[in-house]
């Protein structure tokens, strides 16, 4: 009875959380213009999506920018993270509440902020200043992920290095970045997820000379969106999958190897 | 100089002078990085709140209070509490539905753990205002929710449900469920299961021994869920803009009109000021209810 009451509940939780992906698959195969209507199936979508060079550029523009912001952010953030978690300085603390402030803080408020700033220095939005937001937004959740590594590792590792005569830029280089691979490439990956998805900071940062699909769905939602949009997301999700499932088939193979 | 980092190096080696440079300049990148694209952006709204609106800039350099008095005007009050109650209503129908999720969760093998993360995670990769959209074809008058429950005959007119309040909190539950699932996950997986094992040899019921165990102790995951949860769900305007119309403004489509429709980037800032200010208290209520430790293993 407990076990069976167990599955029902699990089963509505996840029917509650793909509904609307299931939806978003079915609609690209409808063969109808905007309607909810069902109308058959077509591939249509699908053709019409890669000749349609609006759609291909701004979803251009968003990967573009997501492995940007991806990039400097674990570069950034991995170098932050371990200056806080090795030196001892003025305004460390600050250093540490900014970090923390940057992940609880709504995203509306940073992104009217930055707008705020952009336009106080007579900023032209756009591709500048939509990376440099999400660059920004994107450090914390880096400093996190590799600080919570560093927290883990064996310090007499660096200490012998030390030891041993290397710099401090050695032991950076050749002992910490490779015991931090796992997290810089969590980090990275989080930062791009995050950044090709984001609507509300996006929407405060960028003018209307470099549009981001996020944005494109956005102003297309009051006059309806073309399934096009519904196929190019599927698309999107099915490619997401494939790669979770094979990071998690690896991963699991490497933990039944260690023990 | 050797002090500097003389806890990993001992007394006999001092810092070279490149060891220094490479220090310093990790500070300075990290440092001159969230100075400017953060604290001084943060200090720019709240400085913000006390200007004027320009004709030309949107911001001028005149100090009032007019805006933050403009506050108090029935019309925003009306949309303050509006947006709290649903923020909080929100957040407790997420605990109800995540609590027994995570509580689940938790007591399955590692492996089957991480599966189950992964497969609620996976959604969420996906285009949100997609899945926002995509709410519309359940929820709306001939949609698949009413076709079922009429179908059941649990109802005989269906219900109208696209650009109501309701629309607007399904939205923000679908949003923000995995926001809570994950503390009260993190919190349950460290669960001492023992400690119910003995509460159950001292004689204490089922449900004593949920009330008095185990909601006790993860109540820094519940106040954690319930922070991730409200905060956003204040903000996200995006999802009254695609069900809820306009009976469910919340304060984030306030902020938003302010700046980009009304121009009244002053008045803007203000309500942000606002919001933050609600946030520091709820986050000052989450540090005086827990220990650093708990805090720790959170984070």
């Amino acid at each position: 009875m407990n076990r069976f009451f167990k599955l029902i509940y699990f089963t509505l939780v996840f029917v509650f959380l793909y509904l609307p992906i299931f939806i978003i698959i079915l609609y690209s195969f409808n063969n109808a213009n905007f309607s909810a209507l069902w109308h058959g199936i077509t591939w249509k979508w699908y053709r019409l999506l890669f000749s349609d060079s609006a759609i291909l550029s701004v979803t251009v523009n968003s990967l573009v920018v997501g492995a940007l912001a991806a990039t400097f952010a674990t570069a950034i953030g991995t170098l932050g993270a371990v200056t806080i978690f090795k030196y001892r300085f003025f305004g460390r603390k600050l250093l540490h509440g900014l970090i923390f402030i940057l992940i609880i803080v709504p995203d509306l408020v940073f992104g009217i902020s930055l707008l705020v700033l952009y336009s106080m220095l007579h900023l032209h939005l756009g591709f500048w200043t939509l990376l440099l937001a999400h660059v920004t937004f994107c450090i914390p959740f880096v400093m996190v992920t590799v600080y919570a590594r560093l927290k883990d590792t064996n310090k007499h590792l660096f200490e012998a290095a030390r030891d041993l005569g290397a710099t401090e830029l050695t032991v950076f280089w050749r002992i910490i970045l490779p015991l931090m691979v796992p997290a810089i490439i969590s980090g990275w990956l989080l930062s791009f997820t995050l950044s090709i998805d984001d609507v509300i900071i996006s929407f405060f940062v960028t003018g209307s000379d470099f549009q981001i699909l996020p944005l494109y769905i956005y102003s297309a939602v009051h006059i309806g969106v073309t399934p096009e949009v519904n196929a190019l997301v599927s698309l999107i999700f099915v490619a997401t999958v494939t790669i979770v499932l094979t990071a998690y088939y690896f991963l699991r193979k490497q933990h039944a190897k260690m023990g | 100089m050797c002090g500097s980092n003389g806890r990993l190096v001992g007394r006999l080696y001092c810092p070279m002078k490149r060891d220094i440079f490479f220090k310093q300049c990790s500070i300075v990148i990290i440092f001159a990085w969230l100075l400017f694209f953060a604290l001084l952006p943060f200090t720019l709204v709240l400085v913000g709140g006390f200007l004027t609106g320009g004709t030309n800039e949107f911001l001028s350099w005149h100090f009032t209070l007019q805006s933050y008095a403009d506050l108090f005007q029935l019309l925003y009050l009306r949309i303050f509490l509006r947006s709290f109650y649903l923020a909080g209503i929100t957040a407790i129908i997420c605990l109800i539905l995540a609590y027994p999720f995570a509580y689940i969760m938790s007591k399955f093998s590692e492996n089957v753990r991480l599966f189950w993360m992964l497969i609620l995670i996976i959604p969420f990769w996906t285009s949100s205002l997609m899945r926002i959209y995509s709410i519309i074809i359940v929820i709306r008058v001939k949609g698949w929710f009413n076709g079922f429950l009429l179908w059941a005959g649990l109802i005989h007119q269906p219900l109208h449900l696209m650009y109501t309040q309701t629309a607007t909190l399904i939205g923000l539950v679908y949003t923000l469920l995995p926001f809570m699932i994950l503390p009260l996950y993190a919190n349950l997986e460290k669960f001492n299961w023992t400690l119910l094992d003995a509460a159950r040899d001292l004689g204490a019921k089922q449900l004593r021994r949920l009330f008095k165990i185990v909601i006790p102790l993860t109540l820094p995951g519940i106040i954690a869920g319930m922070l991730l949860v409200l905060l956003p769900a204040m903000t996200m305007f995006y999802v009254p803009d695609i069900l809820g119309g306009a009976k469910s403004l919340l304060l984030g489509n306030l902020i938003k009109n302010q700046f980009i429709e009304a121009y009244n980037w002053p008045l803007g800032c203000a309500v942000s000021v606002m919001l933050t200010v609600v946030m520091v208290v709820m986050i000052a209520f989450y540090w005086k209810m827990t220990t650093p430790k708990e805090r720790r293993e959170l984070m």
